[in-house]
């Protein structure tokens, strides 16, 4: 630690810091535009000017830039100099030369970093009198909006999109006062994470398209911490809602977790929550599969219809979801009973996630966080493509290849901030990173090596480096001598790392896959190392879901089909995604009755007898439990419409009406409120009873208040509904969350998750978030970040896992089927949001380029591919990475539904077409 | 008067042999390095008192003495020759590559023992066309002679050299930015500390020197620190090209003792000022440097002499203001250049020269007020160094500072008869209004 000295006050620092940093961790306010936390320093905007004296007797002093100056102990600034405060005005000055007078049509007016630096620093006449100049606009794609205009050439875009995120497409091009940062030409910006650029960018270029779409001001969202439901790494959200239309996503930081990024799946697929396929009424249908659902006159009611077969039931089978709340399938399960709780996905699904939770429970190794991955020094992933199935772990990854080169950096003394400096003496040092994998995508550019091969031989290449970690000789058996070399090379850069990290996942399907990354973090772990894990699971709840236990979808069929069970409550879960069609039909078509609890438009919704809304996650409160085993809480951050309810409270309320009178001792019939249903999910399984502690409870209180939802400044209260009543009706109450869905409220220090949107004076934009941390970039002040429910108690690795898979083998008819995940059209929600919708490729076959010659078929040519009795029809991709004898199956929407991996007669498969038009 | 750097280079403008180079005592000193370690290389260009001719004036010495050296230093380093020659009426560097390529070979393997570097650059001015074409047929000539290439005899000290040709902007001057630029990175300039001989080129110690600084090396090594410090009439070492541009009777250049005076320099070889004009001012080295005027004419011009409130040597090329130029115009020129030539990357110098070089114009175009004035010179306070990013803007300010303070008057008159007093056009406008 270091004093400094600030205008004659002394304040204790980080001397590892710039003084920029420092002062901003002490709420002392200093404009910037060019320093990010997570990107640094390059001093090029020269707005954070202090002026720096030598000794207590230096009485003139000269300008530094805050953030290119080390906090060292003694350091003496003023900020308030006369000098230092002209000199930062001028820099306003010259930046609105060319600034468009805009900000009322602006998007980024009420939250605009520069107006924000243009407030504080004094800067109001405009000197300047000659033209401004001007810049054509470009057309980015679905996600961002661009208006060069606006720029202030503070360099962040460019430095965010290619140095941080390993974006390509997006470029600084000309110069002096004529700079231009864009693409090439127009196009839809490619990097997976284009969407920070509206939250890096300190004034209105790169604005939310779909945010535009239905926009509203900051000051005007009612907003509360939302989980993002679209993949298994749980970041941390705000949602922000306006006349009961959700309006955007915004980052939300979480230390742990996302820090300040956030991939475009997640920001940009919120809009499943507006869609018109939004089931919003209870309904009942007397007569199976009308094309229409409908509540005609002399229909009974969905709920007492529902609770009435529920009674009448000869067994009811319940199918929880891994995108459910944990508090949504534990009331589920309450209703029907633990032994009749499902857990709504396939077997192998099944077995992989008990297998992952099993390696946690029993290992000794804990899982990593975002924040562990970014911080690893060496990182082998097998056969899980992090860029689609988890992209946020990739941009960590990207962070983690220089940690190693950090080594260098600090040996020249020079400080980790100084971005420009140390990207100069690291150049293209990378640390290790090794993606074995079946699918190439951009990311593979990053890797110290690759390895494309069949899941099985992925698995091997595992087992091969725990072997050598091990120092057991010959543990694979007929190991090529590639993939030893290879397993040789990974061993000993993970070996020789301080924070080794193995990531498997569940997306191939492969169980030998897991085993070998657990054997792998074992072996690191039994030589003394410290290494961490990460499985990257199928959705945002899989985890939970795991937790509460339950049969697999199939149990549940046999149920049905053997005559244990008769009815059927399917809690947020397509069917007809997880399982063979054929099956899904014969199960529902033998239940005499099918409930179904969920919040848009599916097959299996189609099947329903009775069809209740459920919530989305903006919409309700819940938990979710994420890939690393943090649990997490979303808060609702508005009422929805009409008829739609969180699940578990449909799930409660049934529970209430299928019990007997004086019966309502126990159950999820006794839930009143969301504590109930926390506190009894609580108790489920013991790693859950940590639960109640993720985030306050509805019955927290700051000076006897709750916390709003609204902003201060939120408009219009009084007059939204002045055309249908002049009176002001009161807010609606809320007794699941210590949220108001008011301004009103306490309006101070918040525990993080219930802050609603970051805002402190003289910050609007969000970069308040400087002002919610004590030091700059570290933890939240009362960050709750969440509760790791599991980690490692053994002090060693139990038995190691042995059954190491034999070498894949090409077979002369049969090829193994395998899932390429897609960031934008695998999630079944985001899918759903139009901007992500234009972002789907059409569904493609990948195949390597002898496989596709002995096949006679063509690269880019379009197939119809027939798969258990249904053709699809399929573009052909050659593609060198995909292994001999495997083709990949993008994972669009078009083939949702196909069970993958699986072995496919491509010979016949498309003989069969090609009969079919000769026919 | 000994003129070694120029003293072989042919009147008519066609370029020395390797065979001519060697006849008069080129690469030479080769042979012998092997009695001479790299130190005392070093101290030899230490105590020579060397100092760089790209206008910046630090000692060469001190600036060697920052690279690592020894078996622990990272490896390889790399020597680069900053031949981006794009100072407005300097053309110093052009005469010798043309005249002499090879002495910037042999400035370079020499330079590059000295610090061990084992590799070098040349970046080398766009539009040197005929430059680039003599070295490049020099550097194969050295490399056929075993100059480049192969160990020199006894040291194991192997150097080779890569010319390259600029895409062409002033700010590859700036030592840092040359190194960007190399990497094939935008022209910006890098950040300082760390300096470029811990952190340049890929990363690695780098040393960048001007083309004139690496012609000297060989002279000293071949005749020694004292007589180097001998060739000037002051403290600093050696000679220097000094050139004179403008209306001048005889513009041109010529190889002189460092200290020479601008008096000397203009009217002994360039024959004052052209018939009919009166001088009013010059520019010492380039266009980044203040004016000086009638009373400092007498001034030695070196690194040491001219004290900071008047200004500084620069590349010692001189451009002449006389009394049938408007200063006004003069300097709007200057920073219209600078304004073209700012990278983009820091705030002050973007968007505060196109402002300076704005107000300029309506200087000319008579729309001026007082209130420009201030404008001029808060920018004139407000880019300084420290306060940008790199000496680009400072530098664009010298000219202006120094015309504001002694060309004040023709400033005012602008404003008070409403437009430039030397435009004939300017003046028809004024009728019609």
């Amino acid at each position: 630690m270091a004093t400094i000295i600030v205008d004659n006050k002394s304040y204790i620092v980080d001397e590892q810091q710039n003084l920029l940093a420092a002062c901003l961790g002490h709420g002392l306010n200093v404009p910037y535009f060019c320093w990010h936390p997570a990107m640094g320093s390059v001093g090029a905007c020269r707005q954070c000017a202090v002026k720096q004296f030598k000794d207590d007797r230096d009485q003139s002093g000269r300008l530094v830039m805050s953030c290119m100056t080390p906090a060292t102990n003694g350091t003496r600034i003023s900020i308030d100099d006369p000098e230092a405060k002209a000199f930062r005005a001028s820099v306003i000055e010259w930046l609105m030369v060319n600034h468009p007078h805009d900000c009322p049509v602006c998007d980024e007016g009420g939250e605009c970093h520069l107006q924000d630096m243009t407030v504080m620093t004094g800067h109001v006449y405009r000197r300047y009198r000659y033209p401004k100049r001007t810049h054509r606009n470009q057309t980015l794609g679905p996600f961002i909006r661009h208006e060069m205009n606006r720029c202030i050439q503070c360099y962040r875009c460019v430095r965010y999109y290619r140095d941080y995120a390993g974006g390509r497409d997006l470029n600084v091009f000309g110069s002096h006062d004529a700079v231009y940062f864009g693409r090439e030409q127009d196009g839809t910006l490619e990097n997976e994470f284009s969407g920070n650029l509206v939250e890096v960018c300190p004034t209105g270029v790169f604005t939310d398209k779909t945010f535009f779409h239905h926009y509203t001001r900051k000051w005007d969202l009612q907003a509360a911490q939302s989980i993002c439901p679209h993949c298994s790494l749980g970041c941390n959200t705000t949602a922000g809602e306006r006349s009961g239309l959700l309006r955007r996503i915004t980052n939300r930081f979480n230390s742990q977790v996302n820090g300040y990024f956030l991939c475009d799946r997640g920001r940009f697929g919120y809009e499943y929550v507006n869609s018109p396929h939004r089931i919003k009424q209870a309904l009942v249908k007397q007569e199976r599969h009308l094309s229409q659902l409908g509540t005609m006159d002399g229909v009974p009611q969905p709920l007492e219809f529902a609770a009435e077969r529920l009674r009448e039931a000869r067994g009811i089978v319940g199918i929880g979801s891994p995108r459910a709340s944990l508090e949504s399938n534990a009331a589920l399960r309450s209703l029907v009973g633990p032994q009749h709780f499902y857990q709504g996905i396939d077997d192998q699904e099944r077995q992989l996630l008990s297998t992952i939770l099993n390696v946690f429970r029993a290992g000794p190794v804990p899982s990593a966080s975002i924040h562990d991955a970014e911080q690893s020094d060496a990182v082998f992933v097998l056969g899980t493509d992090l860029l689609n199935e988890a992209p946020r772990l990739a941009l960590a990854l990207l962070q983690s290849i220089r940690q190693q080169p950090m080594d260098r950096v600090d040996e020249l003394k020079i400080p980790r901030w100084d971005e420009a400096a140390v990207r100069n003496a690291v150049q293209n040092r990378r640390g290790p990173l090794f993606l074995a994998g079946y699918q190439r995508t951009w990311f593979h550019e990053y890797a110290t090596d690759t390895y494309f091969a069949a899941p099985d031989d992925i698995a091997r290449l595992g087992f091969a480096v725990a072997g050598t970690i091990a120092q057991e000789s010959s543990s694979v058996p007929d190991l090529n001598s590639q993939a030893k070399e290879l397993a040789q090379r990974i061993a000993q850069a993970l070996t020789h790392a301080q924070r080794p990290l193995i990531i498997a996942g569940t997306g191939s399907g492969s169980q030998a896959m897991i085993e070998a990354a657990a054997n792998v973090a074992w072996a690191l772990h039994q030589q003394g190392k410290q290494p961490r894990l990460s499985f990257v699971l199928p959705e945002a709840n899989s985890a939970g879901l795991a937790l509460l236990g339950g049969g697999s979808l199939n149990d549940a069929f046999d149920a049905i089909s053997q005559g244990k069970a008769d009815t059927v409550i399917v809690l947020e879960n397509d069917l007809y995604r997880r399982a063979d069609p054929v099956k899904v039909d014969a199960f529902l078509d033998g239940a005499h009755t099918v409930i179904v609890i969920d919040s848009l438009e599916h097959r299996t919704t189609a099947q329903a007898d009775v069809l209740l809304p459920a919530a989305t996650g903006p919409e309700s409160d819940g938990t979710f439990v994420n890939q690393e085993g943090r649990a997490q809480r979303f808060y609702q951050v508005f009422v929805p419409e009409d008829d739609v309810k969180a699940s578990w409270h449909w799930l409660s309320d049934l529970g209430r009406a299928t019990s007997q009178e004086g019966d309502r001792g126990s159950g999820v019939g006794t839930w009143h409120n969301f504590d109930d249903a926390v506190a009894a999910t609580a108790t489920v399984a013991p790693e859950l009873a940590r639960i109640k502690e993720v985030a306050p409870s509805a019955s927290f209180r700051l000076v006897g208040q709750k916390a709003p939802r609204q902003t201060e400044r939120c408009s219009g209260r009084t007059s939204l509904i002045a055309h249908l009543t002049m009176h002001e009706p009161p807010p609606p109450a809320d007794p699941h969350s210590p949220l108001g869905f008011t301004m009103e409220g306490y309006r101070g220090p918040l525990p993080s998750p219930l802050i609603s949107q970051f805002w402190a004076p003289g910050w609007n934009s969000i970069q308040a978030v400087n002002t919610y941390q004590d030091d700059v970039g570290g933890p939240l002040r009362d960050e709750m970040p969440g509760i790791r429910l599991i980690e490692p108690v053994a002090p060693k690795a139990p038995a190691w896992f042995t059954s190491i898979p034999r070498a894949f083998q090409p077979t002369a008819q049969q090829w193994l089927l395998l899932p390429l995940s897609a960031v934008f059209g695998s999630d079944e929600l985001s899918n759903q949001a139009p901007a992500i919708a234009e972002r789907i490729a059409q569904p493609f076959l990948s195949l390597h380029p002898s496989d596709g010659a002995r096949l006679g078929l063509q690269d880019d040519s379009t197939i119809d591919l027939v798969l258990q009795g249904t053709p699809y029809r399929l573009a052909v991709h050659f593609e060198p990475s995909t292994p001999v004898g495997t083709v990949g199956l993008s994972l669009v929407p078009e083939v949702a539904g196909i069970r993958v991996p699986m072995w496919v007669d491509l010979c016949e498969a498309i003989k069969i077409e090609q009969t079919r038009r000769a026919a | 008067m000994e003129r070694p750097l120029t003293q072989h280079i042919h009147p008519d403008g066609t370029t020395r042999t390797l065979r001519e180079y060697v006849t008069t005592g080129g690469y030479h000193c080769l042979q012998r390095l092997a009695g001479l370690p790299p130190k005392d290389v070093q101290r030899l260009v230490t105590d020579a008192g060397l100092r760089g001719r790209g206008g910046g004036g630090f000692l060469t010495g001190a600036k060697w003495s920052f690279v690592p050296m020894g078996a622990d230093a990272a490896k390889p380093k790399y020597i680069v020759a900053n031949g981006d020659e794009m100072e407005p009426g300097t053309f110093k560097d052009r005469v010798l590559i043309e005249g002499d390529p090879h002495g910037l070979i042999e400035g370079m393997i020499l330079a590059g023992y000295a610090i061990e570097a084992e590799i070098g650059y040349i970046f080398l001015r766009g539009e040197y066309h005929l430059s680039a074409r003599r070295l490049t047929e020099a550097i194969a000539e050295a490399y056929a002679a075993g100059y480049l290439g192969t160990p020199l005899p006894g040291t194991g000290f192997r150097f080779d050299l890569h010319l390259h040709a600029s895409a062409g902007r002033y700010i590859c001057g700036e030592e840092t930015a040359l190194i960007n630029a190399l990497e094939g990175k935008r022209a910006v300039p890098r950040a300082k500390p760390p300096f470029p001989q811990t952190v340049g080129l890929w990363g690695k110690p780098t040393v960048v020197q001007n083309v004139e600084t690496l012609y000297n090396i060989p002279h000293i090594v071949n005749h020694g620190s004292d007589w180097y410090r001998r060739l000037s009439r002051t403290q600093d070492g050696g000679t220097k090209i000094y050139g004179i541009s403008g209306r001048v009777t005889n513009p041109g250049w010529w190889e002189l003792p460092l200290g020479t005076t601008a008096r000397e320099v203009l009217e002994r070889y360039a024959g004052g000022v052209a018939d009919g004009v009166r001088f009013r001012g010059l520019l010492p080295g380039g266009i980044s440097t203040a004016f000086m005027t009638e009373e400092h004419l007498d001034l030695p011009l070196d690194f040491s002499s001219i004290p900071p409130e008047v200004g500084r040597l620069g590349t010692a090329t001189m451009i002449v203001l006389d009394d049938h130029t408007c200063p006004v115009g003069f300097v709007l020129n200057l920073e219209k250049f600078f304004t073209r030539e700012s990278c983009g990357w820091c705030t002050p110098c973007r968007e505060g020269l196109p402002w300076v070089a704005r107000i300029l114009m309506s200087f000319e175009e008579g729309r001026a007020t007082s209130d420009d004035l201030s404008l001029l010179k808060m920018h004139t306070k407000w880019l300084a160094p420290g306060h940008t990013f790199c000496g680009l803007a400072p530098g664009a300010m010298a000219p202006l500072q120094s015309a504001l303070k002694y060309f004040h008057d023709d400033f005012e008159r602008h404003i008070t008869t409403g437009g430039c007093p030397w435009s004939k056009k300017s003046a028809q406008q004024r009728v019609l209004v």
